[in-house]
């Protein structure tokens, strides 16, 4: 029975592997150091449960007086006291140098994330100044040191990349800072991992790592208002239906800041923070029945509209790019 | 008496008689419910968490059906929630600590040879306590209103109303409930451990089990506070809107961070140390030798507790605290492998110098020294800081803490279980069955919990309800859900061998040939005396060592053989070498300890529903109830002075002052509370490191120091006078004392208003910012205490006129003198921070 079990785990295992959230398939410097601690503290680890089954295996085994009363304490001492007292001190040592947080220079773009039920609100620092306010989408540049300024809106959440670095808290009334940096471009994924109340499972984001160029291209393409922003009858139920009491797209009057800014929403890669493909009829069924998608949520349903009505307002936020 | 006196066969039968006239249980559909001795408490005790721990496991299976497959939706977001949240905080709070409170009511006077605990009321009520707070807590997910932030409540998520619902209040006043009984347990099971061992029982020949007891029994009093000081604020911000975890309004969540994981890291060992306590009494009795390295394994139990409260920080590596206190706690969470280390090796010496003997308790033993040393390694893990940014929060921590507990706690009771089963019913429990349990539980566990390490790394948060198929962990996560399956089978099977025991004949008395004494209990005899007579201990294990023990103690040879005067009584010993000191007259079934628990339940439970006047006339009602205990049931001027216990020894009935057990409870109990207080304490300095200006701008005159310094005065003088009014009574001048008792109340009530004047006329609004709101907590606790301080020192006054208190009888002012060492402790500390302090910083 246990064989068929270690065998069934082995494979779920195996076949388990995933490459865009995983602190195992790592694409930046920070999650890549604790990878080599985690491999080292593991080898340890399976080497010494091979050392106590070896001695237990023995100890139950001995006939009795086999050990000496000054033997036994001298067992107590050396593996109980003094041998793991010298393996902790190794272990430390070997993990101070990756608790010291990478130095950021003057001139390292800086990303500010703040947690919200159930969104990440992000701002990235313009090399000219000013800051880009997007949404539930982290992009960065590769080779470069970036730091993160986290915050929590309302109650606590935990910045995550697993590929990318360690978690760093988001909390209310302070700013908490993590810097890292990528190495490998590609589309990854980051997660929410302080529980934050009903859809605390469906509170993701994607990263998108690129080369610096693009990324600064990137980065100064999208403060450009996107083309047809103003146009349609997608804009103007919009508009009607209040859409922009609560969110912002750059190039109209709609700049409220109290949900994700939609200014280039065509754009984005998911929906509802990392859940949904963002296709036109998903968009259109959030737009409707939000809390369906994701419990909790903060935006208020629009049952109202027809079918049709949510349907424009989705076409209308595709083409946003 | 005689030693040859107990050769006459007539004269120890009727001894007997008459002793188990003395303890006879109460019978009767409702009078069976109000025994007090610790056999039948221990048993409700055990079986009550135990059916917690199996409630609790039917929520995890729920959850691991949920998690079966991805993007399931068997159950909601807000069902899961719930499901988590109970599943933690009862398995901690109605499984794991009570469980070792029931453990040890019911098997530390046996260990010790007394009759009983020296509080069998306590215990009652602490019993009480913990089903009803346990029933309220459990039972409100069948209305759907069971607490679900998380078991451990972080604000502000817990504390906007607008965010979370009656649940957060049935954790908080519920859950403060039990804590009130845990700490009553403590408090038992610590003067049980110092002050009712039996004569010559020197501390270093206490079983191991008692010395665990004491560590952790001390670990509760240290940790619980902190958390009913938080539970405290929290209540506080809910109810009242004062905004101490609130950033808005110069509040900061991470205070309650602190203050919940300073209890909730020494709450491990508090759950782990009791199960390595079961280990020290079953492996020699198994290695058939004396423990080895007895003076180490005590070193390591205090080592161990020492260490785990300066560990909390590895809890909150992510809160982006400053990366140098992230070296130094994660060192010291890595140093707590040491003790630990060494205590694993001394069972591990210990078995390899004697000769086994195999069986099912050492069976269960060896498996969960297995799964704990894999939970124990991981831990190493997790307190190596960058590692722990990785798995915090994620299903490896899921699997690291199982590991932990399922190896440190769950398995080491199934070995208890099987171990101290013939002990309570005189029956063994199946060998076979045992077996088969085993082995589905050990592969259970491990099928469950291995591949959740992966499926953490591999970026799977904790407390999630569902996850999508993406992320390729749907096949960790089925595997870990039948490895669940497995392991519930494994329980039910255990509980199938538990069925079938009434059916089983009887086994022979100590069928374990162990050495240690609790095992004096004859199964074939009903008596309920706890012990036939009080032993004289000059071994570790007297059964092994002493000559003739058993025969000796059936035999009624040792002390206090009989209950001449028809009352329950054990013997108080000193607490370093258990030299005999007193005979003390133990209290009797009484339905006062449910009725108190009720009226005190009545107060939490009420609260919760705002039922505010309710909850006050149940507060009047317990103190009421209180009162009417300790008046009737306390400090009672024996017939004599002296009673004969045999040998030719005299013991005095009555003793006061530091030498009494009532003494040592008020004092422990006051360790809790000044522990609390300085949680509150600690909470104004939080907030003053906090804040750049703390006082802030235009409330730095509130609330001034003159009223403070009145109260200090009124405080001092109230003190003084009791303190005078404990010599002048002992003196003989008790008219004095009692004047002077009359003008210390007259003082501690004037302090009530005193203490409340400064923050009151100076206009404090406790809901604008976190200084008023923290101030008015200091100035409502230590008013508070002035107010309980007119009742203690009216207790004593009125003991005295009604001659329930003598000159020579004198322990209720004895007793209420260490509350008002504390009290005066706490104004002193209070009125300097909040009318000194500000003009200071």
């Amino acid at each position: 029975m246990r064989q068929a079990a270690v065998s069934v785990g082995l494979l779920a295992f195996l076949s388990g592997c995933n490459r865009h959230q995983s602190a195992l398939a790592t694409f930046g410097a920070e999650a890549e150091g604790i990878r080599t601690i985690t491999i080292a503290l593991v080898v340890g680890a399976v080497f010494i449960i091979a050392i106590m089954v070896g001695i237990y295996w023995r100890a139950v085994r001995a006939p009795e007086g086999q050990l000496t009363h000054k033997q036994g304490m001298r067992l107590v001492l050396w593996l109980g006291g003094i041998g793991p007292t010298i393996l902790l001190t190794v272990i430390l040592i070997f993990a101070l140098p990756a608790m010291r947080p990478r130095v950021t220079a003057p001139g390292d773009l800086t990303i500010h994330v703040e947690g919200e039920q159930f969104w990440w609100r992000v701002g990235y620092e313009r090399p000219g100044g000013g800051v880009l306010v997007a949404a539930n989408e982290v992009r960065v540049p590769v080779g470069r040191t970036v730091a993160f300024e986290l915050t929590g809106r309302d109650v606590i959440h935990s910045f995550w990349i697993p590929g990318l670095a360690g978690k760093m808290d988001m909390i209310p009334g302070r700013t908490n800072s993590l810097v890292a940096r990528a190495d490998k471009p590609g589309r990854y994924r980051g997660v929410c991992t302080e529980f934050c109340g009903l859809s605390h499972a469906l509170m993701a984001f994607d990263v998108i790592a690129m080369e610096p160029a693009a990324f600064y291209a990137w980065l100064a393409d999208q403060s450009r208002p996107a083309a047809g922003a103003r146009q349609g009858q997608g804009a103007q139920l919009f508009a009607a239906n209040g859409c922009g009491g609560c969110h912002a797209i750059r190039g109209t009057e709609h700049d409220a800041r109290i949900g994700p800014d939609l200014s280039r929403y065509g754009d984005r890669l998911t929906l509802g923070a990392g859940i949904l493909p963002p296709t036109i009829e998903r968009t259109a069924d959030f737009i409707r029945a939000p809390q369906d998608a994701k419990p909790g949520v903060r935006m208020p349903a629009y049952p109202q509209l027809s079918h049709q009505e949510a349907r424009a307002i989705a076409v209308y936020l595709k083409g946003l790019k | 008496m005689s030693l040859h006196a107990q050769d006459d066969p007539e004269l120890r039968a009727a001894q007997e008689a008459r002793l188990r006239e003395v303890w006879k249980p109460p019978q009767g559909l409702f009078l069976r419910w109000t025994d007090t001795n610790n056999d039948r408490v221990g048993v409700w005790y055990t079986l009550t968490a135990f059916g917690f721990m199996l409630f609790a496991g039917v929520l995890a299976l729920i959850m691991r059906t949920q998690l079966a497959v991805p993007d399931n939706d068997l159950v909601s977001a807000n069902s899961f929630n719930q499901l988590f949240t109970l599943h933690g905080s009862m398995m901690m709070f109605l499984f794991a600590v009570p469980m070792f409170e029931a453990v040890s009511i019911l098997i530390l006077p046996q260990l010790l040879g007394a009759r009983d605990l020296p509080f069998p009321r306590l215990s009652a009520f602490g019993y009480w306590s913990f089903l009803l707070g346990g029933v309220f807590v459990a039972g409100s997910i069948f209305f759907n209103e069971a607490p679900d932030g998380g078991w451990f409540m972080y604000p502000p998520l817990t504390t906007r109303t607008d965010l979370s619902g009656l649940g957060a209040d049935i954790w908080m006043l519920g859950l403060s409930f039990i804590e009130v009984s845990s700490v009553a347990a403590a408090v038992e099971l610590i003067v049980g451990v110092l002050k009712c061992r039996p004569p010559g029982m020197r501390l270093n020949l206490m079983p191991l089990y008692a010395w665990y007891i004491l560590v952790v029994a001390v670990m509760i009093l240290f940790a619980f506070p902190p958390l009913i000081a938080g539970d405290l604020l929290f209540e506080m911000e809910r109810l009242l809107n004062w905004p101490f975890f609130d950033s808005s309004r110069g509040g900061d969540p991470l205070l309650w961070q602190h203050l919940f994981w300073i209890f909730g890291h020494p709450e491990v060992y508090i759950i782990f140390l009791p199960s390595i306590a079961l280990f020290a009494m079953l492996v020699p009795t198994f290695a058939r030798r004396h423990l080895l390295g007895y003076p180490w394994i005590v070193l390591a139990a205090v080592g161990t507790a020492f260490l785990s409260f300066g560990l909390w920080v590895h809890h909150m590596f992510t809160t982006g605290l400053p990366k140098i206190s992230l070296a130094f706690f994660s060192a010291a969470s890595e140093a707590v492998v040491i003790p630990t280390g060494v205590q694993i090796f001394v069972f591990i010496a210990t078995l390899w110098a004697g000769r086994v003997t195999w069986s099912t308790p050492l069976l269960y033993a060896t498996g969960s020294l297995a799964i704990f040393v894999i939970g124990g390694l991981t831990g190493v893990m997790v307190a190596v800081a960058p590692f722990d940014w990785q798995a915090h929060d994620t299903y490896f921590v899921v699997a690291h803490l199982h590991y932990v507990l399922i190896g440190g706690t769950l398995m080491p009771l199934f070995a208890g279980l099987y171990y101290y089963w013939p002990l309570i019913t005189g029956k063994k429990l199946s060998d076979r069955l045992g077996r088969i349990a085993f082995w589905m539980l050990f592969a259970g566990a491990n099928i469950t919990f291995f591949p959740m390490h992966f499926s953490g790394l591999e970026g799977m948060p904790r407390r999630v309800f569902t996850y999508p198929a993406e992320l390729g962990i749907g096949g960790l996560n089925l595997v870990s859900t039948l490895g669940a399956y497995l392991f519930a089978a494994g329980v039910a099977v255990v509980c199938l061998d538990l069925a079938l025991s009434p059916r089983r004949r009887p086994g022979a008395r100590n069928p374990w040939g162990a050495g240690t004494l609790e095992w004096l209990e004859d199964p074939a005899d009903d008596a309920h005396w706890g012990v036939r007579c009080v032993p004289l201990i000059s071994s570790r294990y007297p059964i092994w060592d002493q000559k003739d023990f058993v025969k000796k103690v059936d035999e009624g040879r040792f002390f206090l053989p009989d209950a001449e005067e028809g009352r329950r009584e054990t013997i108080i010993t000193t607490v370093l070498d258990a030299r005999p000191l007193s005979v003390v007259r133990l209290g009797t079934p009484s339905f006062k300890p449910m009725l108190t628990a009720v009226a005190l339940g009545g107060v939490f439970i009420l609260t919760t529903f705002h039922l505010y006047w309710a909850a006050l006339v149940c507060a009047f009602a317990t103190l009421f109830m209180v009162l009417w205990w300790l008046w009737t049931g306390t400090a009672e001027i024996p017939e004599k002075e002296c009673k004969p216990i045999g040998h030719g020894m005299k013991l005095p009935l009555y003793i006061s002052g530091a030498a009494a057990p009532g003494w040592w409870a008020m004092f422990i109990t006051m360790m809790a509370d000044a522990t609390a207080f300085s949680g509150l304490v600690f909470g104004y300095y939080f907030f003053w490191t906090r804040h750049a200006d703390f006082p802030p701008e235009g409330m730095d005159a509130a609330p001034g120091a003159f009223w403070p310094m009145v109260a200090l005065a009124v405080a001092l003088v109230s003190w003084a006078l009791t303190v005078a009014a404990r010599q002048l009574n002992a003196a003989g001048a008790v008219g004095v004392a009692r004047a002077a008792l009359a003008a210390g109340a007259a003082f501690s009530a004037y302090g009530v208003y005193a203490g409340l004047a400064g923050p009151w006329l100076s206009g404090m609004d406790p809901e604008a910012h976190v200084y008023p709101a923290i101030v008015w907590t200091l100035a409502v606790w230590t008013a508070a205490h002035s107010g309980v301080a007119v009742i203690m020192q009216g207790y004593a006054l009125a003991r005295s006129i009604a001659g329930r208190m003598t000159p020579k009888y004198d322990a209720d002012v004895r007793n209420i003198t260490v509350y008002m060492h504390f009290f005066a402790l706490t104004a002193l500390v209070t009125y300097a921070t909040i009318g000194l302090f500000p003009g200071v910083s």
